[in-house]
C-alpha cells in the first residue's frame, strides 16, 4: 500500500514538473514571438516609407522625409556619447587605478543611483536648469547633454568591469619595469579592456538612439536640418516622429511614422549585432591567453 | 587628479538634480501643500484674468487653479504594480527555461533575443502598443472580462488600457537578463544535491535554487520596478491620459508621472503664474523620489547577493 502510494506520488510530482518545464518554455517562445511580431509590425509597416527622398528631404508639417530627424538624432548621440565617454571612461579609470576603497564604493553607488534616475527626471531637470534657467532654449547641447547623463552609468559600469578584469600581473610588470601610472593605463590597460569598453559605448549608442522623454524636454523639435549652433537652436530626432506623427490623422504623417521607427530599429539592430560581436571577439581574446 | 574629478561628476548630477528640482518646486510644495497628494484635479485655472487669483501660503495660481497630483501617483503606482505581477513570474520561468532548457548550442541565441528586446526603444514598443495591442483589448479582451468576469471587482470596466501589460512587456527583458545572471552565478551543486535527495528537476529548481538566489532576485525585482515606475512614452502613448478621474477597473484610462509630464508641458507653460510648471516640477521631485527609495533598497539588498550582471 505504502509503496504503491509512494509511486502514485512519484509519478504525480514527475507530471507536475514535466507541466512546469513545458510552461517554462513556452513563456520563453512567447517571448521569441513577440519580438518577431514587434519586428515585422514596424517592418511591414516601415518598409513602405521607405525611399531615397526620405533621406534627401526634410520634414514638412506632417510629410515630407527625415533626413533633419536622422542628422539630429545621429548629432545628438554622437556629441552625448563624446561627453559620457570622456567622464565614464575616466571615472572607471580613477576607480580602478587610483580611488582609495571608500572613494570606489561611493562613486560606484552614485553611478547605479544614476541609472535609475528616470529619464523623465533628467529631462525636465535639464528643461529647469538649462533651457528655463540658463535660458539656452531647446537646443543640440542640453539635448546632447541628457543624452550623456543617461548613458554614462552604462558607459562607466562597461569600462569598470572591463578595466578590473586586467591580469594584475601585466599590470603590476609593467610598474615593475618602471612605467609611469600613465603609461600604465594607456599602453597596458586600455588596450586589453577596449573591446569592454566598446560594447558598453555600444550599449550606450542603443540607448541613446531611443530615447524620447528626455529630448522633447532638451532638444525640443526642428523641422530643418540642425544648425550646429549650440543653443537657441532646436534639433529634429527620429523618436520625436514615431511619437508625433502617429496621433495625426493623415496616411502621409502614419508613413514617417512607420518609416521612422523602422530605421531605428535598424539602427538597434545594428549596434546590437557589433556589442555582440565584440563580446565573442573578447571572449575569444581571453581564451586565447 | 582630472579622472578623479569626473569621478564625481554622478554624485553632484545627483545633488544638482534633487536640490535644483526641490528649489524649482517649492513654490508649488507651498501652493499644493496635502493636497497635492489627495486631489483628483489638476486645473491650471483661468487664464484670462477674471476672478480673484488663489493664494496659499503666500503663493499664487491663476483663478480656480488646482493642481492634484492623486492621479498621477496613484496610475504610476497601479501601472508599476500590474506590470510586475505579469512580468515577474512570467520572466522568471522564462529565464529557468534559458538556464536550464535550453541546448548549449541555443543559449546564446536566446540571449541575443533578449538584449535586443532589451534595446528596442520605448516609443517603438509604444507604437506596437497603441496600434496592436490596445485595439486588441479594447475589441476583445476587455468586453470579454465585462461579459464573463464582471463580477470580480477590478475586471468589469470595457475602457481600454493595456498599460500594465506593455509596462511588464518592456521590463520583461531586464527582469529576464537580471534573474539568468543571478541563476548562472549560483554553483550547480544545490541543483544537483537536491536532485540527489530525490526531488524533480522542477523542485530543485523551485525550493532548492530559487530559494538560494533570492537575494538577487528581490533586487532584479525591485530594479525593474524602478524602470517600470519611470517609463514614460510607451505609457503614454496608450494610457488615455486620463485627467481628474482615478481609475476604477484595469481597463480604464489612467495616467502617470512621467507620462503627464510630458503631456501637460505645452499647458503648463501657458499657465500665466507659472504654478503648473511648478507642480510639474513637483511631480518630476516625487517621482525621483519615489525610484530613489526602491532603487536604494534594491541596491542594499544587491550587496549581500551575487552579482546580478551589468544590466539594470
Amino acid at each position: 500500500m505504502i509503496a504503491a502510494s509512494a509511486a502514485r506520488r512519484r509519478r504525480a510530482s514527475a507530471i507536475v514538473s514535466q507541466a512546469w518545464w513545458s510552461a517554462s518554455v513556452a513563456a520563453l517562445g512567447l517571448t521569441v514571438v513577440i519580438l518577431a511580431a514587434i519586428f515585422g509590425f514596424v517592418g511591414v509597416r516601415g518598409a513602405g516609407g521607405l525611399s531615397v527622398k526620405l533621406f534627401t528631404t526634410v520634414t514638412s508639417g506632417i510629410a515630407g522625409g527625415l533626413a533633419n530627424a536622422i542628422a539630429g538624432t545621429l548629432l545628438l548621440v554622437a556629441i552625448g556619447l563624446a561627453i559620457a565617454a570622456i567622464l565614464g571612461i575616466g571615472t572607471a579609470m580613477w576607480v580602478v587605478e587610483f580611488a582609495p576603497p571608500w572613494a570606489a564604493r561611493t562613486v560606484r553607488f552614485t553611478i547605479d543611483v544614476l541609472a535609475g534616475v528616470p529619464s523623465i527626471v533628467v529631462g525636465y531637470f535639464l528643461y529647469v536648469a538649462l533651457v528655463e534657467g540658463l535660458g539656452w532654449g531647446f537646443s543640440l547641447i542640453a539635448g546632447a547633454l541628457a543624452l550623456a547623463i543617461l548613458v554614462l552609468p552604462y558607459v562607466e559600469r562597461s569600462a569598470d568591469v572591463a578595466l578590473s578584469g586586467v591580469p594584475r600581473d601585466l599590470r603590476e610588470g609593467s610598474v615593475a619595469l618602471g612605467a609611469r601610472p600613465a603609461v600604465t593605463i594607456f599602453k597596458i590597460d586600455v588596450p586589453y579592456a577596449l573591446p569592454g569598453i566598446l560594447t558598453g559605448m555600444l550599449v550606450a549608442i542603443g540607448i541613446g538612439l531611443g530615447e524620447t522623454a528626455p529630448l522633447i524636454y532638451t532638444a525640443g523639435w526642428s523641422n530643418y536640418m540642425p544648425s550646429l549652433a549650440p543653443i537657441h537652436s532646436p534639433v529634429g530626432y527620429l523618436t520625436y516622429v514615431v511619437w508625433t506623427f502617429i496621433s495625426q490623422p493623415f496616411a502621409a504623417s502614419h508613413r514617417l511614422a512607420y518609416a521612422a521607427a523602422l530605421l531605428l530599429m535598424i539602427f538597434v539592430f545594428v549596434t546590437n549585432l557589433l556589442a555582440r560581436s565584440f563580446v565573442e571577439y573578447r571572449l575569444g581574446h581571453h581564451r586565447g591567453r | 587628479m582630472l579622472t578623479g574629478a569626473a569621478a564625481f561628476v554622478s554624485s553632484f548630477l545627483i545633488v544638482a538634480m534633487l536640490l535644483g528640482l526641490f528649489v524649482y518646486a517649492y513654490p508649488a510644495i507651498r501652493f499644493n501643500g496635502l493636497g497635492f497628494f489627495t486631489s483628483i484635479v489638476w486645473n491650471i485655472g483661468n487664464q484670462y484674468g477674471s476672478g480673484a487669483t488663489v493664494t496659499h501660503n503666500g503663493y499664487s495660481a491663476e483663478p480656480g487653479a488646482s493642481f492634484g497630483g492623486l492621479v498621477f501617483i496613484a496610475g504610476t503606482l497601479l501601472t508599476s504594480v500590474l506590470a510586475m505581477i505579469i512580468a515577474v513570474p512570467f520572466s522568471i520561468l522564462v529565464a529557468l527555461a534559458i538556464v536550464y532548457r535550453l541546448p548549449a548550442k541555443v543559449k546564446p541565441l536566446a540571449n541575443a533575443v533578449v538584449e535586443l528586446m532589451a534595446g528596442v526603444p520605448s516609443v517603438v514598443y509604444g507604437l506596437w502598443g497603441m496600434v496592436v495591442v490596445v485595439p486588441f483589448i479594447g475589441s476583445v479582451v476587455a468586453p470579454f472580462a465585462h461579459d464573463h468576469l464582471g463580477i470580480i471587482p477590478f475586471l468589469g470596466g470595457a475602457t481600454e488600457s493595456g498599460n500594465g501589460l506593455l509596462a511588464a512587456t518592456i521590463i520583461l527583458a531586464i527582469m529576464v537578463a537580471t534573474t539568468r545572471d543571478s541563476l548562472q552565478a549560483q554553483s550547480k551543486s544545490i541543483y544537483e544535491a537536491s536532485l540527489a535527495l530525490g526531488s524533480t528537476t522542477w523542485q530543485a529548481v523551485t525550493r532548492a535554487v530559487l530559494p538560494s538566489v533570492r537575494g538577487g532576485l528581490g533586487a532584479s525585482i525591485l530594479l525593474s520596478f524602478g524602470r517600470a515606475l519611470g517609463e514614460t512614452m510607451a505609457v503614454l502613448m496608450i494610457c488615455g491620459s486620463a485627467i481628474n478621474t482615478l481609475p476604477n477597473t484595469i481597463f480604464s484610462p489612467v495616467n502617470t508621472i512621467a507620462a503627464v509630464i510630458v503631456s501637460q508641458l505645452e499647458s503648463a507653460l501657458t499657465d500665466a503664474s507659472g504654478m503648473a510648471q511648478h507642480s510639474l516640477g513637483e511631480l518630476a521631485l516625487a517621482l525621483f523620489l519615489i525610484t530613489l527609495l526602491v532603487n536604494g533598497v534594491a541596491r542594499v539588498i544587491l550587496r549581500g547577493a551575487p552579482h546580478a550582471g551589468v544590466i539594470g
